[in-house]
């Protein structure tokens, strides 16, 4: 594997940390370059910190290290906040002419680059710029061509204007000959480019595309922490493909609009996170037991309650296999990669359609807001297949009328699928309810009928079980003695660590689990194992119980609940240290 | 859509287990004959209904329809209509699905203004849960959960309406069989979200708002002078809690509905087999 070079912009919230770190990793992206990118929130003195982080390298990067090669500093604070990444020989690019900057201690064994980053960027049209004149620094520094720079400044800045993206080209290139005319000192770094092509995206951008590419028409959400920038993409993207975003007044109306308008015919989604998930628990059974197709996203975040609203955790597994009163049939899909968000997103519509009940698409904040490159061949939109599942029309309704002429929504089939008729098909008029109900959707409590309607919304699980594959994803050395067991986002920095684990001379295998309900049975798996493991950022190990259930034996765990994604390091130092001790490894 | 629709046809097969004497079965019949009066027919009609007595009209009316979540009908039927423009969709419910538990979702719907129907069955009274106090109960109206009265002033819901910016806000009584069915049927044809609230008295726990008491004291604004485009006008009539009124009180003649002002005017049901055209430029987007 070639080095990978780690870089990150930090400073105070409005410094324009995002859209700094953002550009450099599109121009980066540009080069041909893979790219894994992370946003850090996470203070550990107060709040206000922010930072932009950047894996590279010319191989696939899928985890983030605990290492920083190059830092922009635009506070002291970011120092602090990153002495246990910063090492012997980084580079802390920062402006020693800003009041908070002039006093600053360079750590030893770091080489400082001292870049009047605001008067250069005035220089060239405006102080704003003082982070283009930094990243301008950075390139130099690690050899990077400054070309590709240009390219993502044209992407951010186009549709401004040429004279803004000249100035802000300009601003680049004075931190660039800034750097090399004043520091004449050979940096390590040399970032080779390739003729590659790439696109850059994160988890809540393939899930807004996927939705786009399996026909959803509709969207109605309410904004929330990590899972806002879902409705962001879509909104005027899905206006462009027929359809419509609607912000809700909350929750409950969100996917209330969704109900309705899946109930109408079109493809519908929502989207939200944790507390949001609580309050569209409500409407929950009724999609169910009215027999609803709809995609319920949910982007699991730290909680309970407001918990850490911008930090990582794998909590509401429980919530969304359980949550609602009564016993409700749903599925529970958990992508494990950016790209999968996208194909399980497009999965998640023809099940939602085809099993006619609700679909819960998880992710999580760490995949949400990572931007990752990938070939652009990963979102083949040819591949892409759309399954209605058993729709009547104006002709084929009759077959599915009672004896009385009332359509049977939820007739009683061998595989428990009943007929569908959108609003406006001829003698399909039916009502759905949340009330128990008859084949025709009318009301009944007779206890014949009640048993039923149970059995078959259960059935249709089943048929499920059987005509799908729920298969998990498996990498690493499939004789291994050991097996790891894992579900949702921790795939990257698992598969980084079995690299780690193999320089040790330790086996693993892998089993990555994108589907928790209905999910693959893993007992001959871990029978097959002397040592099994199962990772996952929550408290309890909620999907660690699944699995002892499912296959009655005790299996260890690597809990992870501090509202930061694994790193594929300390993932590997876990691993090891559980294999050798086979106890329990605790946060 | 046949021409020969009669009202009727909008009638289900279940006979309604409201009480002999409910208000709601007149408010029923009115909403029926304004479909069939506006050229509905029940294939291309969509009721939305809450919960509680009123909520069971979906049961009774034949038509697409979800009976859902107490208090959540209005945005429901807001999905419906956004994704099927072609569809005429009418939401009920009572007052408190929608002055108590689903307040929020009424103003947020009286602003988005939908193309749609609301029709609220507003009989002063929690009904089904046997006779305690709404939202648009009286300050002293004694129950068994306010043995002295709630001692909170009754929700207006017409002030609410207009503060939100209504487009159409209206009072009918299901007593006064012709004039309902007026009403709802100038509430189906608005540009936009036809509002009315209906007198629908409760016979078995509510003895104050009685069939009499709304024969003897509603005036009618047709009768009355009043023109419903003129806002001083109909906000004199919302404010006025000496009489109780039934009629058009406001109507904004220049209602621009949601889907015009967004656009949204596609049948979403129709869609490909593979993904959209020309879904390859969001891929493209990326690089």
């Amino acid at each position: 594997m070639a080095a990978d070079f780690n870089w990150a912009v930090g400073g105070e919230a409005g410094d324009g940390i995002d859209s700094t770190g953002k550009i450099f990793a599109q121009a980066l992206s540009r080069s041909g370059r893979h790219v894994f990118t992370s946003k850090d929130f996470a203070s550990r003195i107060r709040g206000g910190y922010t930072a932009y982080k950047v894996r590279t390298s010319v191989d696939k990067v899928q985890s983030v290290v605990d290492r920083l090669d190059v830092l922009i500093a635009l506070t002291p604070r970011t120092i602090e906040e990153n002495l246990d990444e910063l090492h012997e020989g980084s580079v802390i690019i920062y402006d020693g002419e800003r009041t908070t900057m002039q006093n600053v201690e360079i750590p030893e064994g770091m080489i400082g680059i001292d870049v009047p980053l605001k008067r250069l960027a005035e220089e060239a049209g405006g102080a704003i710029m003082r982070n283009v004149v930094a990243l301008g620094a950075a390139c130099e520094v690690a050899e990077f061509p400054i070309e590709n720079l240009d390219s993502a400044l044209e992407k951010r800045f186009g549709d401004k204007g040429q004279k803004l993206v000249d100035n802000n080209k300009e601003a680049a290139r004075a931190g660039q000959s800034y750097v090399a005319e004043e520091y004449d000192a050979e940096f390590e770094y040399d970032l080779e480019t390739t003729d590659e092509d790439y696109v850059l995206l994160n988890g809540d951008e393939a899930i807004g595309m996927g939705a786009i590419a399996a026909g959803c028409r509709f969207y109605s959400g309410y904004p929330i922490t990590p899972a806002t920038d879902v409705m962001t993409y879509l909104t005027g993207r899905l206006e462009r493909y027929g359809g419509h975003v609607v912000q809700a007044e909350d929750e409950l109306s969100a996917i209330n609009m969704a109900l309705g308008a899946a109930r109408g015919g079109a493809r519908a989604m929502t989207a939200t996170s944790g507390p949001g998930i609580d309050l569209m628990t409500e409407t929950f059974g009724l999609v169910a037991t009215s027999e609803t197709p709809l995609v319920i996203c949910n982007v699991m975040r730290s909680g309970p309650s407001t918990g850490m609203p911008t930090k990582q955790e794998q909590g509401d597994l429980n919530h969304m296999l359980y949550g609602g009163h009564g016993e409700v049939p749903r599925f529970v899909l958990t992508p494990t990669t950016v790209d999968e968000c996208f194909w399980k997103t497009v999965e998640a519509f023809n099940l939602a359609e085809k099993y006619q009940l609700p679909v819960y698409l998880t992710a999580d904040l760490s995949m949400a807001v990572t931007e990752q490159t990938f070939s652009p061949d990963a979102f083949d939109m040819d591949a892409v297949e759309v399954d209605r599942g058993f729709v009547v029309d104006d002709a084929s309704v009759e077959e599915h009328l009672s004896e009385s002429g009332g359509f049977q929504p939820h007739e009683l089939t061998e595989d428990g699928i009943s007929p569908r008729a959108f609003p406006g098909t001829v003698d399909g008029a039916h009502m759905s309810t949340g009330l128990e109900h008859d084949e025709q959707g009318r009301r009944t409590e007779d206890t014949e009928m009640r048993v039923e309607q149970v059995d078959k919304r259960n059935r249709k699980v089943e048929t499920a079980k059987e005509r799908e594959d729920w298969s998990p994803r498996e990498f690493g050395d499939e004789d291994a003695e050991n097996l790891v067991i894992t579900w949702g986002s921790n795939e990257g920095a698992l598969a980084e660590a079995l690299d780690l684990l193999d320089e040790d001379g330790i086996d693993i295998r892998v089993l990555s689990v994108p589907y928790v309900f209905p999910r693959p049975d893993l007992t001959e798996d871990i029978e097959a194992a002397d040592e099994t493991i199962v990772v996952e950022c929550n408290e309890t190990g909620q999907f660690a119980n699944l699995i002892e259930r499912d296959a009655l034996v005790r299996v260890d765990r690597i809990n992870k609940y501090d509202g930061v994604r694994f790193k594929a390091d300390e993932l590997a130092r876990e691993i090891k240290a559980t294999l050798e001790t086979g106890t329990e490894a605790t946060q | 859509m046949s021409s020969d629709v009669r009202f009727t046809d909008f009638k289900s097969d279940k006979q309604p287990t409201w009480c002999p004497g409910c208000g709601d079965f007149g408010t029923m019949n009115g909403m029926m004959k304004a479909l069939a009066e506006t050229g509905n027919d029940p294939d291309n009609t969509f009721v939305v209904a809450g919960i509680g007595c009123s909520g069971k009209i979906g049961t009774y009316m034949h038509s697409y329809a979800l009976h859902g979540v107490h208090g959540r009908a209005l945005p429901v039927g807001t999905g419906v209509k956004m994704a099927r423009p072609d569809i005429e969709v009418m939401v009920a419910g009572g007052d408190g699905d929608g002055y108590s538990i689903g307040a929020g979702h009424f103003v947020h719907a009286v602003r988005r203004n939908v193309d749609m129907t609301y029709v609220v069955m507003d009989n002063r009274i929690y009904g089904l849960t046997k006779g305690q106090a709404s939202p648009t109960s009286r300050e002293d109206f004694e129950t068994a959960t306010t043995p002295e009265g709630p001692k909170q002033p009754p929700v207006n819901p017409h002030a609410l309406a207009l503060a939100s910016g209504a487009t159409f806000i209206a009072q009918s009584f299901s007593s006064d069989a012709l004039r309902h069915q007026e009403i709802i049927q100038e509430a189906v044809e608005h540009d936009g979200f036809g509002f009315v609230n209906v007198y629908s008295p409760c016979v078995t726990f509510n003895d104050v708002d009685t069939y009499d008491y709304f024969r003897d004291s509603l005036v009618d604004l047709a009768e009355a002078d009043h023109d419903p485009t003129d806002y001083d006008a109909a906000k004199d009539v919302i404010l006025d809690s000496d009489k109780e009124y039934q009629g058009v009180i406001y109507q904004d003649e220049n209602s621009v509905p949601y889907h015009e002002q967004h656009g949204v005017d596609e049948d979403m049901s129709d869609i490909p087999d593979g993904a959209p055209e020309n879904a390859t430029d969001l891929v493209r987007e990326f690089y």
